[in-house]
């Protein structure tokens, strides 16, 4: 596919209305760089459904939702973009919505950055673009490595996979960010998965109506990274929630919870199975199934003691 | 004009804000703010300013604080930061990506000793060290000079023939910590004088571009020329915001040198920001004493004024640089920048001096000192390390 050059954007703009009208120019447009099967080319598509004819200020770090773009002039993105360095995403993105609202512009001005830039080299940023309630839309696709240096551990590796830098399983736990942004207490928090089409949309929409800070967790597939494939990326998001590995919940305000899919009962065996940096790791399944059982005792507590009053999702508009 | 009795710090703190203010009939401003000594006073002011249409965004680091700058600029605000020492050096990965990304951002860069060992005191080895940032950089001697640039420097980089944000030096506690009088602009001249901010690559909503995404090697080397190319025009607009300045404030601030009795001198020091005071003060006196000396302040370092400095020199035998700063393996950074404007001069000597590493107090005396050191030697040498006193 030949990448849309910059000079035909340029045409469009003299119909923005048309060019940006949905099924016709894109988000993530054709000639992206995304491999077949990347979990964060669905959010993109989602995210552009969720937005409508809406388009966003993106603001992406040093990751693979960068060499989507494609390079320099052609930008597969529907939307501008700030390339930032890794860490500052977040920083960015304060002041280009800074000077949008002094403007009285209520553009989304979206951080689109993947779990290295959110977990870890990102953290300090989005924590204190968080402390500020800066007015921003932070949404991490967490494929749970580096993937776009060809797949090291970040702290959003799940404990005991494989990686190129936990040649042995990682030892460590992933690190829970949805519980770091409840506890900085945002107006909204939110997972993200891509086999939940009308839950996505809804919680999209919902962030959008909001104003302050508002943190989505897309779980990615990475079909390079996971050693999976590629068509079956909808289908291990759905196993990853239907087995409660990956819960659908939302936090308002860091204290109100609501539980948005509850799991099925699908056995952890039809994710983890699919999966060869499961299969060939020291990954212990009974000891997984532990953590999902914690994960869903602490979740459904908070959900009970600290419960989102039904249409909350509303209450921001 | 009010001529007010402010620190460093707040002069600057004062002539920033008016340049944000200024703004209001365009993008607005924004800043980033992070406390550091000895910086911290002038992020103080900002964020007690108050501002019609601009923000102070108190941020966690100072590679936030560029960040936040980096975002302001790409959404056409005028943007501006202060910091020193370590600061500098935590903010650098920003500080290049707004070079690179062509933003006019002004950085205040309070000079400090990069620690370890911790030192607050004045040394320019942290602003030199961005010298490579895409950053145009100016070096200042007094609490006017400091106002006056920073004026000059916001009208340059936002120049559309320019593009290029501006590191603004002073000296630490030597100047942002002392009080002078000082002629202060007024919010009418400030605006008078600084048009309104215009980033013409800002993001736009109905243009779906990517700033900073991947490029090919030919078209990042045509980006880093089209760089060096205004660089190069530098001079030329900074002269027209100069004569500008004039009309508006009735006084002509120094451009890219100063000189001080170099027409007819055979030795010249050159040096920067306040020990060029001092050094001018040693001039004087030798001269009353009929020696042939003469000084040069290099103001502007980048771009470096290469043809200035050559026609400067045209008299001079002995030229000697005093740097307080110091790259290891080499030696004073100023002085590699002298050598390589004179590499033609073969009948020159030119001798590096490192001087008040760590803030010491470099005074007349031992200036004087060194002045005699240069007038006493048959050949150049190694950069020579000049003890002071404290």
């Amino acid at each position: 596919m030949t990448p849309i050059r910059l000079e035909q954007c340029a045409d469009r703009e003299k119909d923005p209305a048309e060019a940006w009208h949905i099924g016709g120019e894109h988000l993530l447009r054709c000639g992206n760089t995304n491999c077949a099967g990347c979990g964060m080319s669905l959010g993109l598509q989602l995210l552009n459904q969720a937005l409508g004819v809406e388009r966003p200020m993106l603001a992406i770090p040093a990751c693979c939702g960068i060499v989507t773009a494609g390079a320099f002039p052609n930008s597969a993105y529907g939307a501008p973009v700030a390339a930032t360095t890794f860490a500052s995403s977040a920083a960015v993105a304060s002041g280009l919505v800074t000077i949008e609202r002094l403007n009285g512009q209520d553009t989304p001005v979206i951080c689109w950055a993947g779990d290295g830039g959110t977990y870890d080299i990102g953290l300090a940023t989005l924590s204190a673009a968080a402390e500020r309630n800066e007015d921003l839309i932070y949404i991490c696709y967490d494929n749970e490595i580096y993937g776009n240096t060809g797949g090291q551990r970040s702290s959003a590796t799940p404990e005991g996979i494989t990686t190129t830098t936990s040649p042995f399983g990682k030892g460590e736990r992933k690190k829970d960010i949805m519980g770091i942004m409840a506890a900085h207490a945002i107006p909204y928090a939110a997972t993200l998965s891509v086999a939940h089409r009308d839950d996505f949309l809804r919680k999209v929409r919902t962030a959008r109506r909001m104003h302050g800070f508002r943190f989505l967790l897309m779980l990615s597939p990475c079909p390079t990274g996971w050693k999976s494939e590629a068509e079956e990326s909808v289908d291990l998001v759905r196993h990853a929630v239907g087995c409660g590995l990956f819960p659908l919940y939302e936090v308002y305000d860091g204290v109100r919870y609501r539980i948005n899919v509850r799991p099925d009962g699908t056995p952890l065996e039809e994710y983890a199975a699919r999966q060869r940096r499961y299969t060939g790791s020291q990954v212990n399944l009974k000891h997984i199934r532990e953590r999902i059982a914690e994960q869903w005792h602490r979740l459904d507590a908070l959900a009970l003691a600290f419960p989102a009053a039904a249409g909350n999702d509303c209450a921001h508009d | 004009m009010p001529r007010v009795l402010v620190t460093g710090n707040q002069a600057a703190g004062r002539t920033l804000a008016m340049a944000g203010e200024a703004n209001r009939t365009a993008r607005g401003c924004c800043a980033g703010a992070y406390p550091i000594t000895p910086q911290t006073e002038i992020i103080e002011y900002l964020s007690a300013h108050s501002f019609s249409k601009g923000r102070v965004v108190p941020v966690e680091s100072e590679h936030s604080a560029m960040g936040v700058c980096i975002g302001a600029s790409l959404a056409g605000a005028r943007s501006f930061t202060a910091s020193s020492a370590n600061g500098l050096s935590y903010m650098t990965e920003n500080v290049f990506a707004a070079g690179y990304y062509r933003l006019p951002i002004v950085l205040l860069a309070v000079n400090r000793t990069l620690g370890p060992p911790w030192n607050i005191w004045v040394d320019q080895g942290d602003s030199l060290a961005l010298r490579d940032a895409a950053w145009m950089q100016f070096y200042t001697d007094s609490h006017q000079d400091l106002v006056d640039t920073i004026l000059l420097a916001f009208r340059v980089a936002e120049d559309r023939r320019i593009l290029l944000p501006a590191l603004v030096a002073l000296d630490g506690f030597v100047i942002s910590h002392t009080q002078m009088v000082v002629d202060l602009p007024t919010q009418e001249q400030v605006d008078a004088y600084l048009p309104p901010c215009h980033v013409p690559h800002r993001l736009h909503t109905g243009r779906p571009m990517t700033f900073g995404g991947l490029t090919w090697p030919r078209e990042t080397a045509h980006m880093r020329h089209e760089i060096q190319e205004a660089m190069l025009r530098v001079p030329e607009v900074l002269t027209e915001a100069i004569d500008e300045f004039e009309k508006l404030f009735g006084r002509r601030p120094v451009g890219a040198l100063e000189t001080c009795e170099t027409t007819d001198a055979s030795t010249i020091m050159v040096a920067c920001n306040t020990m060029a005071r001092t050094l001018r003060n040693l001039v004087k006196h030798r001269r009353e004493r009929g020696e042939r000396l003469g000084m040069i302040r290099v103001k502007l370092f980048r771009p470096f004024p290469r043809q200035e400095m050559r026609d400067a020199t045209a008299t001079a035998q002995r030229v000697g640089v005093l740097d307080r700063n110091h790259s290891p393996g080499s030696g004073g950074i100023f002085w590699q920048e002298v050598a390589a404007s004179l590499r033609g001069r073969s009948d020159l000597l030119l001798q590096d001096y490192v001087v008040g590493l760590g803030g010491g107090d470099v005074t007349e005396d031992c200036l004087s000192g060194i002045a005699d050191d240069l007038s006493s030697r048959s050949a150049e040498a190694e950069p020579v390390w000049e003890e002071v006193a404290l």
